[in-house]
């Protein structure tokens, strides 16, 4: 058995990206630790699915540098649920099984019956709702066995129960060791799931904290607007 | 995966189906006008009975025949051209020419016979039709029927080639389609006898001139030589020219009629022929 | 062929004859479209995933082989294939092999072209999660083509649609022989040629509910499939 090699703490360092003339996110310096789930906390625009990307090696800084483990490459043990997942044209099963190495078919069954859609695995995948569809992407996810799990608000487009489903299997895998790097615009799910914080806004890292501390106790102007309710462009 | 080696399976057999015949078959390069005469479906089943070989015809144009036969891509060549075929054999590519029977060309034209041809000799049909400028229909397509027309006009001391007007349409086609021509624009046109008679589309067409030595055309057969093409089947292609040439080969051509009119008029032997 | 039937007469009257010809006309198209899709179809997939220096030429100029003149191909063929040409040792010319070689040959540019345009539209889609599961290149290609397959069923009926009508290629290589290499568009060819015109309209409309057969048959597996999957 070989040793893990981790992709923590997993470090941005002096981060941006740029295209055309804009920089969508700039000057980031964050490191993220194992541990509980990280939220990335912001409004719209604010640079959110970006930073996701980049930690997930889909796209290349235009400036900085960021190392998994401190090293260049992560070593793929990383995995990525979209806000709107693309389901392969097949069944439930068969979109799970596609992302295992090799055929396991007890392991699928495994991880459809974690995400509650055991009874599901011969659907075609398209024809689930959208909150299946979002679980389905997670038991997806979790075929790669990964160390650190980046998700892009999974949860926006789908009703209060369908959300609560989605978030009692996010804190199941996140106590199961999963480390969660997940990006949403809604404060209560932050509340709800958050380990800490790192707060964006236009691009940039405004606040990073522990949940606790940055809930009762924001320290920037945004930051407390935001908290508030207010809106922050 | 059952689905797969069902297909495979279902293709497989098609394949076999279609399969090539290799074992007993030959290839013979003939002209669109014999083809169309139905000739070949009249003699080729009596030759299939008797010796088992498939015979596999390609109609082309003369020319056309000639050239797939040093090509090597038939094994026998069956066409109506005598000279062109003696050079085929002086140059190397075909063995031996063996005359195997005649029909004849007749002249055809619009039943109103503008140019008033009808009856008249060949020659002097030809020259009417120029003089005339009755619209005229050539093959043009360096087939037998093309070069008898060509040594017509030659004969009437006309340069065909270098000496026409608009009225002398050359339509690159087989006899089929000149005839389609002819009728489709009131004009004449060269045809060989046997194309004319089982032609279904003859409208107001009707023989003008006939009968005319000239109007002679020689058929002969040759195989193709193994030495320039290994891959000649020359046994099988020896005894489709024995058969054609042997009295029973003969008496099938000289049988085979459309209308109760013989078409072809076996004549091996024939000095000159 | 009975001169002077009806088509329809023979088609009823069960005239063995016209049974080949229509049977080999599909034998030959059938196989035809397989095999350019078998290099088509991975070949398309290919050129919307990667991107390579001259990528714009090759697909401008695939696109423009959709619409090779069949006799062109034909006699490119056919000079390949003649004993006095490269590939003459296979002996194939004036058989039904050389027609389905021919008559792929010319539905390659097709299938291919459809391909790239469908599975660079579904690469758009699936681009981001496919890279996010790290699927490597030669996987994407299979994925795309399996997830696109309805569409390219479309495709493959395109294929067969210019297979199956086209006559220059398969008469320049067949030779349209009698009982051997003569197929619906051969056959209508000669009788045109013959003068025998409702023998030959008779024999057009055969050929087009032929056509029009083939594609029900794969729009209605396509609708089933499609249901099936979702």
């Amino acid at each position: 058995m070989r040793a893990p090699i981790s992709d923590l703490p997993l470090a941005f360092d002096g981060v941006s990206l740029r295209v055309g003339s804009i920089d969508i996110v700039a000057g980031l310096d964050l490191e993220i630790h194992p541990g509980a789930p990280t939220l990335l906390l912001g409004p719209n625009g604010s640079g959110k699915s970006t930073l996701l990307r980049l930690a997930m090696n889909l796209a290349q800084p235009t400036a900085g540098r960021i190392t998994w483990g401190r090293r260049d490459q992560p070593d793929e043990r990383l995995a990525m649920v979209f806000q709107r997942p693309v389901m392969l044209r097949r069944s439930a099963a068969a979109n799970v099984a596609y992302a295992l190495s090799r055929s396991d078919p007890a392991r699928v069954n495994a991880l459809l019956a974690r995400v509650g859609l055991g009874h599901l695995a011969d659907r075609p995948a398209r024809r689930l709702s959208g909150g299946e569809q979002q679980r389905l992407a997670l038991a997806r996810a979790l075929a790669r066995d990964p160390e650190i799990l980046f998700l892009d608000e999974p949860t926006a487009s789908l009703d209060p129960a369908a959300t609560k489903a989605v978030e009692d299997i996010i804190s199941s895998i996140a106590a199961s060791g999963v480390k969660i790097v997940m990006a949403t615009h809604e404060l209560g799910q932050a509340r709800r799931l958050a380990g800490d914080i790192i707060f964006l806004a236009r691009g940039k890292l405004i606040e990073r904290a522990a949940a606790d501390a940055f809930f009762s106790m924001p320290q920037t102007p945004e930051a407390a607007a935001f908290l508030h309710g207010d809106l922050v462009i | 995966m059952n689905l797969r080696f069902i297909l495979a399976l279902a293709f497989a057999a098609a394949l076999n189906t279609f399969a090539l015949a290799q074992d007993k078959s030959i290839v013979v390069a003939s002209t669109t006008s014999t083809q169309d005469s139905g000739l070949f479906g009249h003699i080729l089943p009596l030759f299939k009975q008797k010796t088992g070989i498939d015979v596999k015809v390609i109609a082309q144009g003369t020319g056309q025949a000639l050239d797939t036969g040093k090509r090597g891509d038939a094994d026998v060549v069956f066409v109506h051209a005598r000279a062109q075929e003696q050079r085929f054999v002086s140059d190397g590519w075909g063995v031996k020419r063996f005359p195997v029977m005649y029909n004849d060309f007749v002249l055809i034209g619009p039943k109103s016979d503008p140019a008033r041809v009808k009856g008249k000799d060949v020659e002097t049909a030809l020259k009417t039709i120029k003089a005339k400028a009755a619209p005229f229909i050539s093959r043009g397509d360096r087939s037998g029927t093309h070069s008898a027309e060509l040594a017509l006009w030659k004969a009437a001391s006309i340069e065909i080639e270098k000496d026409h007007g608009p009225w002398y349409r050359s339509i690159g086609q087989g006899m089929g389609a000149a005839l389609n021509a002819a009728g489709a624009s009131e004009a004449y046109v060269l045809s060989d006898r046997g194309t004319w008679i089982s032609f279904k589309n003859k409208g107001d067409l009707a023989i003008l001139v006939e009968g005319d030595k000239r109007l002679f055309n020689q058929y002969g057969v040759m195989l193709v030589n193994p030495e320039k093409h290994p891959s000649v089947k020359k046994k099988l292609g020896q005894q489709f020219i024995d058969w054609l040439v042997s009295s029973e080969g003969q008496k099938a051509i000289a049988d085979y009629k459309i209308d109760g009119q013989q078409l072809f008029f076996p004549n091996v032997g024939v000095p000159g022929a | 062929m009975p001169d002077g039937a009806s088509a329809l007469a023979l088609v009823f009257g069960g005239d063995p004859a016209l049974y080949r010809i229509v049977a080999l006309s599909l034998y030959v198209s059938v196989a035809a479209v397989l095999l350019a899709a078998l290099v088509a179809l991975p070949f398309g997939a290919f050129l919307a995933l990667v991107k390579f220096p001259g990528r714009t030429f090759v697909v401008v100029v695939l696109n423009a082989f959709m619409g090779l003149p069949p006799v062109v191909v034909g006699l490119a063929v056919y000079l390949l294939l003649s004993r006095s040409g490269p590939l003459g040792f296979l002996g194939i010319l004036f058989t039904p092999h050389a027609m389905i070689v021919a008559q792929a040959l010319l539905v390659m540019p097709i299938i291919a072209a459809l391909t790239r345009q469908t599975v660079e539209d579904l690469w758009a889609e699936y681009r981001e999660e496919l890279t996010a599961m790290r699927v490597t290149p030669a996987r994407r290609v299979t994925t795309l083509i399996w997830d696109a397959r309805f569409s390219l069923v479309t495709t493959l009926l395109a294929g067969f649609g210019r297979a199956a009508a086209e006559v220059g290629t398969v008469m320049i290589v067949g030779g349209n022989i009698e009982g051997f290499t003569r197929t619906m568009t051969t056959a209508i060819a000669l009788e045109t040629s013959k003068g025998d015109l409702p023998l030959t309209m008779g024999l057009g409309l055969v050929l087009i509910v032929l056509i029009i057969l083939v594609n029900a048959l794969a729009w209605g597996a396509r609708r089933v499939g499609e249901i099936r999957a979702g």
